[in-house]
Order: structure tokens, then C-alpha cells, then sequence
């Protein structure tokens, strides 16, 4: 396992030469904005060379919405409608960090209960994002069978999500000072259920994906993150852990309740696309266990909100910070800087995807055959919205 | 390692933000001396993110570098400030991969020029975009929208604050008394 690489004097990340396109030999395409094997509304500019990739960059902002623009005009309470929209698959991430940069400027204790619910959430989140990116790897790759049975799994989650806050998409559940609601009744039994279902899909999925000749055969050597990469390029996550780096923020820089569950970080050495889709497959096992030592030890009584002042009179005083969480794509962040009026001076939202789908996927996409470029593209897991914010 | 970096690089304003995340300031022309020192002797081998702070009343823009040590868990937000108007800030595409997609964001989003920053000038997010760059704060959203696309009827905005008051308080005609 390795910690700290430093940087690689011999690593050039500049920018190639650019190719004479008049030349004949070349050939553009695009990958995208519409294209199921996109990861979101984004595109690839591909420049082939017969069936091989010399060149890729990525184009974002399909689905900009100026977030960070429009919650400086808007006061903290009402940004809740905005920040669950920066990265669809995963809004819990976005509401805990923005809830939780508040608290931190504004000095507010998040009761006990509130802590694990919180933490329930998430990982509920995780299992919900995980569900839905297997089966687009397996799509990617053209088994179309997994995408159904992962989809319908994650259906059921998001009944849950539906039961717990009244939402399956964007919950707005996390707010400061703790969470909206309790559990309901009978949650609890019905939650443990569907991670029984969930469990036993998951080794029908090893069996039929991970197992299957051609996903290994194409997924074997795709896309290979070397380890001097990762620090340079800001690679994070289980991009990151599938080339042997133990780092999750979450063990790493425990928050909320992670330091009394019980895990370990998931690494593998082949870095590759399977590597990767392998450890977070791993995750997603690792996510049903936390989702059950959640239930087991969250506190069924108890406030789950802290005393809070009126919303229309919430002024956060002046100051900065910098909160961070283990999404299922590596660190996600919150910078927040408070003028002490009721209005957020600046926030600027850090996503994995950012990286990833930008100056990571724009170097291993050359010299990649195009018919993988959309397994590759998914097996880095990026979210487009978080990138344009 | 903070005193050597007052002694060393004019490092100012330093404030621990709380356990594990300090805030300090320097000079823009020792910028990039101090981020490859700090990135090659100190460790903070993790570039978090780039971004920038609009303070239009004083005339200038706080560039933020948030930088990570992995082995001592420690992050340092570092600030640099420049004028607003037309000044130019030095390039670190040269210490990070991805440095040069956030220089090129900040480009299109504050105008705020990299020289030697690869493809900066190239479109990020907003492809033909011909006004002013939209995240400075004289950019009015609401104006800009009105401009653009008219007025469409049963559309209406509201003063968040004013509005919350209404719908909170109804039967008192929006006294929070």
C-alpha cells in the first residue's frame, strides 16, 4: 500500500503537439453530449487515427447552471434547492457539506442521533450511486442484463430514500443543525431487507460481470492509472485505491460517525478497469455492511435537530472554511466564505470529476481503441455537473 | 515550517481556520516559488482546488490555492491577491496535471489571465460567450436573463427575504412580530 508518492520529475503532463488534420490520416469524432455511454451530458472530441485515439478533450457545460453564481444572490436556507442539483446521482454529499461548512462557521452541534442518521444517509447514497454506475460499466461494455437488475435495486434504495425523507431524488434531508425527520416506523426492517436482496445481487453480479470473458478480456489493461500519476493529476477515490493508495477520507479524516463502524479501505494493484470496477464493487459490499452497523447503533430517541434561530434571520459570521467528504468518486468538497451578511460571499464546490473526467481522461484516452472509450469513460465514474458547477 | 515560510517567502495573515486547515497570504510574484516548495519539501503534494474570491469594494480578486499534505493530514489555503482590472497572475501548469483546466476556468469565469497556461483561452463552459465574465460580481444574472430571453408572462421573482416573510407569516401580512 502506498501513502505519498511526491511527484515525478520524468512525468510530462504537457499538452501534446497539435496534429495536422489536413493530413489525411485523421479523423474527428464525437463522443457525445448524447450518447449512452456518456457519463451525464458531456463530450469527448476524438481525433482517430484509423480505430485508435491520438488525441481526446473534453467538453463540459451541457448542463451549466451557474450553482456557485446563483448562491451568492440567494440566502442559506434557500440554497438547499441548489446545492442537491450539483451532482444528481449523489445531492446527499452536497447537503451534508454545505450544511456542514455552516455549522462549522456558525458553531453549531449536530445532536447524536442526527450524527448516525446522517451517516445512514450517506451511505444509503453511496449504495444507491454504486448500484447505478455497475450496471453503466456493464453497459458500457455491452451486457445489457446487469443495467436492469442494478437499476431496479437501486429503485428500491431510493424507496427508502422516499420513506426516510420524502424524496428519492433530491432529498434536502441533511440541513444545519441536523436532519429533517426521524426514521418511521417499521424503516428499519424494511431497509434490512433490501440489503439482503442487495447482497445476494451483488454475487450474481460478480458472477455474470466480473466473471464474464469479455468484460474481462476488454476491462483488463483499459485505461491504466499509473501511481505517479495520482498525485500530480489530483486522482482521488477508487481511482486512486485501485493503484494501491489506502486513502478514504473517511478512515483518513474520520467525520461524522466513521470512526466507530467498523471497515477498511479497499485497494488493488492493477489500476486498470477492472481494477477499479473490482474495488468498488468491494465498496458496495462495504457500504451494505456500514448501512447495518448504522441501524444497529443509531439512537432511535433523542432530538435530531439543534436548536436553530429563525431562517430568515440566519447571518453566518465572516470567516472561510474548508469541509470535505468520501463520496463514491474520492473527495468531495465545500469551500465556503462567509461576509457575515445573510447572503454566502463564495462557494466553490471541489468534485472529483473534475480531474478525472478532464486531464486524467484526456491522457489515458490516447492510444485506446474506440469501441472502449465509453467503458473507460465510466470506469472513472464522473459526474459532468460537478465539474461546471 | 510557518515561521520559515514568513522568513523566507513574506508569508502574512496567517489563521488557523480550525484543526488541520490554515489560512495565510502572500505575495503574488512569490507564488509559484512558494506552492513548488511547499509541494516538493513540505509535502502538500495535493492541489484540492484554484479559485477565486470577487472583492469588487476593495478591487481585487483573492486567487485561493488549496494545497493537502497526506501524511500529516494537514491543508493550507493559500491567498494571493491581485487587482481586478486586467492584471495578470503567474501560471502553476507546470506543478499539476489539472492546474491548467482551473487557470483556464478562471479565465473564462473572472477574465483573470495565465500566461503560459495551455489552451486558456480556449472555451470551458460557456461556448460563445461574448459578455463580461459572469462569476465577477458586476454580472447581473437577473439583468443579463431579462435581457436574453424577454419576459415570459406568469414568470415573477421576489426578494427571497420579503417573500419568506409572506409565506411564513400569512395571517399577519408578513410581520415576523
Amino acid at each position: 500500500m502506498k501513502h505519498s508518492t511526491g511527484h515525478s520529475a520524468s512525468l510530462d503532463f504537457a499538452q501534446p503537439e497539435p496534429l495536422d488534420l489536413s493530413s489525411g490520416k485523421y479523423v474527428k469524432l464525437w463522443q457525445g453530449p448524447q450518447h449512452p455511454g456518456i457519463t451525464g451530458n458531456m463530450s469527448l472530441e476524438l481525433t482517430l487515427c484509423g480505430d485508435e485515439i491520438v488525441e481526446c478533450k473534453t467538453h463540459v457545460g451541457y448542463l451549466h447552471r451557474a450553482f456557485e453564481k446563483l448562491m451568492e444572490r440567494r440566502t442559506y436556507i434557500q440554497n438547499f434547492t441548489v446545492v442537491c442539483r450539483i451532482a444528481v446521482p449523489e445531492p446527499t454529499f452536497n447537503e451534508y457539506l454545505y450544511a456542514q461548512a455552516i455549522e462549522e462557521l456558525s458553531g453549531i452541534e449536530v445532536p447524536e442521533r442526527a450524527v448516525w442518521l446522517r451517516t445512514l444517509n450517506l451511505e444509503l447514497m453511496r449504495l444507491a450511486s454504486f448500484l447505478m454506475w455497475i450496471g453503466g460499466l456493464s453497459g458500457a461494455f455491452g451486457q445489457y442484463t446487469v443495467p436492469n437488475w442494478t437499476l431496479a435495486h437501486r429503485d428500491y434504495v431510493l424507496d427508502l430514500f422516499e420513506e426516510m425523507t420524502g424524496a428519492r431524488i433530491y432529498h434536502m434531508y441533511i440541513v444545519p443543525g441536523g436532519v429533517r425527520a426521524g426514521l418511521p416506523d417499521g424503516f428499519e426492517q424494511r431497509a434490512r431487507e433490501i440489503m439482503d436482496s442487495t447482497e445476494k445481487l451483488l454475487v450474481q453480479i460478480e458472477r455474470v460481470m466480473f466473471n464474464n470473458t469479455v468484460f474481462k478480456t476488454r476491462s483488463k489493461g483499459l485505461g491504466i492509472i499509473t501511481p505517479d500519476m495520482v498525485d500530480p493529476y489530483g486522482i482521488v477515490g477508487p481511482n486512486a485505491r485501485a493503484c494501491g493508495f489506502a486513502r478514504d477520507l473517511r478512515k483518513d479524516e474520520p467525520y461524522l460517525a466513521y470512526d466507530q463502524l467498523d471497515f477498511d479501505v479497499v485497494t488493488d494493484n492493477d489500476s486498470d478497469a477492472y481494477s477499479r470496477a473490482y474495488c468498488r464493487l468491494q465498496e458496495t459490499r462495504q457500504s451494505i455492511s456500514l448501512i447495518r452497523q448504522c441501524l444497529d447503533r443509531a439512537p432511535t430517541d433523542g432530538p435530531f435537530q439543534a436548536d436553530m434561530p429563525n431562517v430568515l434571520h440566519w447571518k453566518v459570521p465572516a470567516g472561510e472554511t474548508y469541509v470535505k467528504a468520501e463520496c463514491t468518486r474520492g473527495e468531495y468538497g465545500y469551500y465556503i466564505v462567509s461576509d457575515g451578511s445573510e447572503y454566502i460571499r463564495r462557494v466553490h464546490v471541489r468534485g472529483p470529476s473534475y480531474t478525472h473526467a478532464i486531464a486524467v481522461m484526456e491522457r489515458l484516452a490516447v492510444g485506446t481503441n474506440i469501441a472502449d472509450i465509453a467503458g473507460l469513460m465510466v470506469s472513472l465514474h464522473t459526474y459532468p455537473p460537478e465539474i461546471e458547477r | 515550517m510557518l515561521e520559515r515560510l514568513q522568513r523566507e517567502f513574506g508569508v502574512t495573515d496567517i489563521n488557523e481556520l480550525k484543526p488541520g486547515l490554515t489560512s495565510l497570504k502572500v505575495a503574488s510574484d512569490k507564488t509559484e516559488t512558494l506552492i513548488r516548495e511547499l509541494r516538493d519539501r513540505e509535502g502538500y503534494t495535493h492541489l484540492n482546488f484554484m479559485t477565486v474570491i470577487d472583492y469588487i469594494e476593495d478591487g481585487i480578486f483573492t486567487i485561493v490555492y488549496m494545497l493537502h499534505n497526506y501524511d500529516n493530514k494537514d491543508t493550507l489555503s493559500i491567498h494571493v491577491d491581485i487587482g481586478r482590472d486586467g492584471e495578470d497572475m503567474v501560471s502553476i501548469h507546470h506543478l499539476w496535471a489539472q492546474a491548467w483546466t482551473y487557470q483556464r476556468e478562471l479565465r473564462e469565469a473572472y477574465g483573470i489571465r495565465f500566461p503560459g497556461s495551455p489552451r486558456l483561452d480556449e472555451d470551458f463552459v460557456l461556448e460563445g460567450w461574448d459578455q463580461i465574465p459572469p462569476m465577477r460580481r458586476e454580472f447581473d444574472t437577473k439583468k443579463f436573463s431579462e435581457e436574453r430571453f424577454g419576459h415570459r408572462e406568469g414568470r415573477s421573482s421576489e426578494e427571497p427575504r420579503e417573500h419568506m416573510k409572506v409565506k411564513l407569516y400569512p395571517n399577519r401580512g408578513g410581520d415576523e412580530q
